[in-house]
């Protein structure tokens, strides 16, 4: 049975639903009703919610809840996310498995509590420091962000990596109908192979993201990049929308693309065949997919609640083979339909 | 010749992997103490310990435990999140005090405001080791660091920071004590806190922790016997040994 | 079909709820639904809108830029969203509280006297039901069961009374709107 829920709630659930039951968190607008949810929920099925003193506090306790092989998670939003970074780049070194929900709003600084996708950067290049990747998806919708937590769960534990799901706080804020999933039985998880549970009857383990021997780290390093490889092989996710007889084709993500689609069929309508490429997986990116559709088409438009950040990718995607146009608009406010509109007609026309 | 009885030997809980440590550092003796503590529990096989950053990097590998090692001064958070995962497991900190007393302040402060059942062992030795003798949060006023050449001045850098009476304070720690090793009798009196600390734990009463002063010869610039007999004369004039809190009476 | 509402007003004119028992009716009247609310730092007071897209089809934008409806419950919400309603659109306003007409000639105008009618109800919060009755007599997007069904959902676990009540206020706004 479809539910009314908004986007933070409908995914909280969902998470628990995929069988997390570590979260750790700290307040922040606009995702606080994810925090509240899980402080409701996770008592009622048996799960740990912790609100933590701080966001470099949240992260690090994921890690060390991360390091017992549990599916653990957190939610944040922008400045949250950057205070979390630190750890991030911890937890990737340490390949450890964890879920975080950055729920995006304007920046840079304290900015504003409105949509934003300016954190494409931070999330998809690596906001904290080493050669590290996270795996980054953007649903587009309240279903799609629901069915996403047992993937983002599988893909993190099947691949000792940390994925963000990357929404704004339309997607946090917003309602929607939608049909949970199905519950994730207990029994189906086993416990990894490598975590920290007390070393009885068995050798200790370690888990660290440390070694001062250079060649050492080298070798950390190159099996990290070994893993990167094999996800950017396996695991690349987008949706292509009435792409066949585009003559313009959009690139966007997340509530942009859903956007973006209305704007579809309202040029559609006035003559303009405009079709939406929607990268699923932000990291990994749909290069190879995004190059073959540029091939056969003349104007690209990047639409971004940013001043730029994804059409980079795009243009490294592209090449020359068509011209990248890009319309943005960040800090909280959010391009509407009939903006978009207008700057693909000025491309056409 | 035949062996007829184990006077003494290395603590089951300690790996083979010989200690990184300089000589006359308190490091070795203090890890000695914890592993003949998890050893003489008999907590070892459900003991995971939190090494921090700082000379004590390597903790991690010298204990044959379970064992990560956390980002500098989130030790306690990231306690916190295995205690929570695993509650019936024993999880310790161990952290000096530019870890503890200066980077991680916050995490330490709330992991024992929670009350959170792990136990810390906090190594305050007046100076940054690892970076090579850099002024502490608890270097002394006076003492001369590589950051504060003209001696610490108290206008200019603030006091030394006393945790375990600040720590003390919060009605989630459970034990707080402060000791020291310069001789067998302290050494006698640091394993039986640390023994404390750890029953603590295992009867879930909080948080629990031991300050252990410590000596750092090769930044303090001198030899290892001076440099215990400036620990005694100096440090423990501000940082007083004792206990600080207990609420265990009657309980362990 | 896709049609698009605006609903603005005070804080605490209850714009949040009506948009949302709106959205959970047409859910149960088999319909897509997207509810956006404009959110801000303060918890109350100031103006609050928000957006309801109801469609038979997928809802691509949860942005609106030009309604087919706005339910004005204050004159600055009027004047903000009639320069953005549709040709024909429909404008309902409620007239206790906005006592002018909107300017535009290319619009449909209904009225509710909601604070008054909620007043002879007996409670003055439920306004925001009595206007949403409105809504559903003069669209015909959402019908009395679903709505029934909608507050049954919002209000049952807290009180029973609760959603007798806010049935009866918007049973009220249906028979009392004018066109």
């Amino acid at each position: 049975m479809k539910m009314l829920m908004k986007g933070t709630e409908a995914i909280a659930e969902a998470a628990i639903r995929a069988g997390c039951r570590l979260y750790f968190g700290y307040p922040i607008t606009p995702q606080s009703e994810l925090t509240e949810y899980m402080a409701k929920r996770m008592p009622e099925v048996k799960g740990t919610f912790l609100q933590s003193e701080s966001e470099v506090a949240t992260v690090n306790m994921l890690y060390g809840a991360a390091c017992t092989g549990r599916k653990v998670m957190t939610s944040t939003s922008s400045p949250g996310f950057s205070l979390m970074q630190e750890g991030i780049s911890y937890m990737a070194g340490a390949e450890l498995p964890a879920i975080f929900i950055n729920v995006m709003r304007g920046g840079p600084g304290l900015g504003d509590i409105q949509p934003s996708q300016s954190d494409y950067f931070q999330s998809t290049k690596g906001g904290g420091h080493g050669d590290y990747r996270m795996i980054v998806l953007a649903p587009h919708t309240l279903q799609e962000a629901t069915n996403m937590m047992k993937e983002a769960f599988d893909l993190a534990f099947k691949y000792r990596m940390l994925v963000t799901i990357l929404v704004d706080g339309m997607i946090g804020q917003m309602m929607e109908p939608v049909e949970l999933p199905e519950w994730t039985k207990p029994e189906e998880f086993e416990e990894p192979n490598w975590a920290l549970t007390g070393a009885n009857g068995r050798k200790p383990r370690k888990v660290t993201s440390f070694d001062l021997d250079p060649y050492e780290l080298e070798k950390m390093n190159l099996r990290y990049q070994e893993t990167y490889k094999k996800v950017s092989q396996n695991e690349v996710k987008y949706e292509e929308f009435k792409i066949e007889d585009a003559e313009i084709t959009v690139v966007a993500y997340g509530t942009m693309a859903r956007i973006v689609k209305t704007v579809i069929d309202y040029a559609r309508k006035s003559g303009i065949k405009v079709g939406l490429f929607r990268p699923i997986t932000l990291w990994p990116f749909p290069y190879e997919r995004l190059s073959e559709i540029s091939k056969n088409v003349k104007n690209i438009l990047t639409v971004e609640m940013s001043y730029g950040q994804m059409v980079e990718d795009v243009k490294l995607a592209v090449e020359e083979k068509s011209d990248v146009h890009f319309y943005g608009r960040s800090a909280g406010v959010v391009p509407t339909p009939a903006e978009i509109l207008d700057a693909i007609k000025k491309i056409v026309r | 010749m035949a062996i007829d009885k184990i006077v003494a030997q290395m603590p089951k809980s300690l790996s083979k992997i010989e200690f990184s440590y300089c000589p006359g550092c308190h490091h070795g003796i203090v890890h000695r103490i914890v592993a003949e503590v998890i050893d003489e529990l008999g907590i070892a096989s459900k003991t995971i310990m939190v090494a921090p950053v700082g000379c004590s990097v390597f903790a991690y590998n010298f204990f044959d435990l379970d064992g990560t090692v956390a980002a500098h001064g989130r030790a306690p958070a990231v306690a916190t999140g295995m205690k929570r995962a695993l509650p019936d497991r024993v999880i310790f900190t161990y952290q000096g005090d530019g870890d503890l007393a200066s980077i991680g302040t916050a995490e330490i402060v709330h992991a024992a405001n929670r009350g959170e059942n792990i136990t810390t062992i906090f190594i305050n030795n007046a100076v940054y080791g690892m970076t090579g003798g850099q002024m502490a949060p608890t270097t002394l006023l006076g003492q001369k660091t590589t950051t504060s050449p003209y001696g610490r001045d108290a206008k200019a850098n603030g006091y030394p920071i006393r945790m375990s009476e600040m720590l003390a304070t919060l009605d989630g720690s459970a034990y707080i004590e402060r000791t020291m090793v310069t001789t067998p009798q302290n050494v006698i009196k640091t394993k039986a806190a640390v023994k404390k600390a750890f029953q603590v734990q295992l009867k879930g009463l909080g948080f629990s922790m031991i300050e252990v002063l410590s000596t750092c010869p090769t930044n303090w610039g001198m030899t290892p016997i001076e440099s215990m007999k400036w620990l005694e004369d100096n440090m423990t004039k501000t940082f007083p040994l004792g206990v600080f809190v207990d609420r265990t009476k009657g309980l362990i | 079909m896709i049609k698009s509402i605006i609903i603005a007003g005070f804080g605490g004119q209850g714009v949040m709820l009506m948009g949302k028992i709106i959205a959970e009716a047409a859910m149960f009247e088999g319909l897509n639904v997207t509810w956006l609310p404009s959110y801000g730092p303060e918890m109350r007071g100031g103006t609050a809108n928000c957006t309801v897209v109801i469609g038979d089809e997928p809802i691509g934008s949860p942005v609106v830029d030009f309604p087919d409806v706005v339910i004005a419950m204050n004159i600055p919400s009027m004047m903000k969203f009639e320069e953005v309603l549709k040709k024909d659109g429909t404008m309902l306003i409620n007239s206790s509280v906005i006592d002018r007409e909107p300017s535009r000639k290319d619009i449909k105008v209904s009225k509710i006297d909601a604070n008054k009618i909620a007043d002879t109800i007996g409670n003055s919060k439920v306004l925001n039901m009595v206007t949403l009755g409105a809504f559903a007599k003069i669209t015909g997007l959402i019908k009395i069961e679903a709505i029934g069904k909608a507050l049954e959902e919002t209000f049952a676990s807290k009180n029973k009374k609760l959603v007798d009540l806010n049935l009866q206020a918007v049973e009220h706004g249906m028979k009392s709107v004018t066109d």
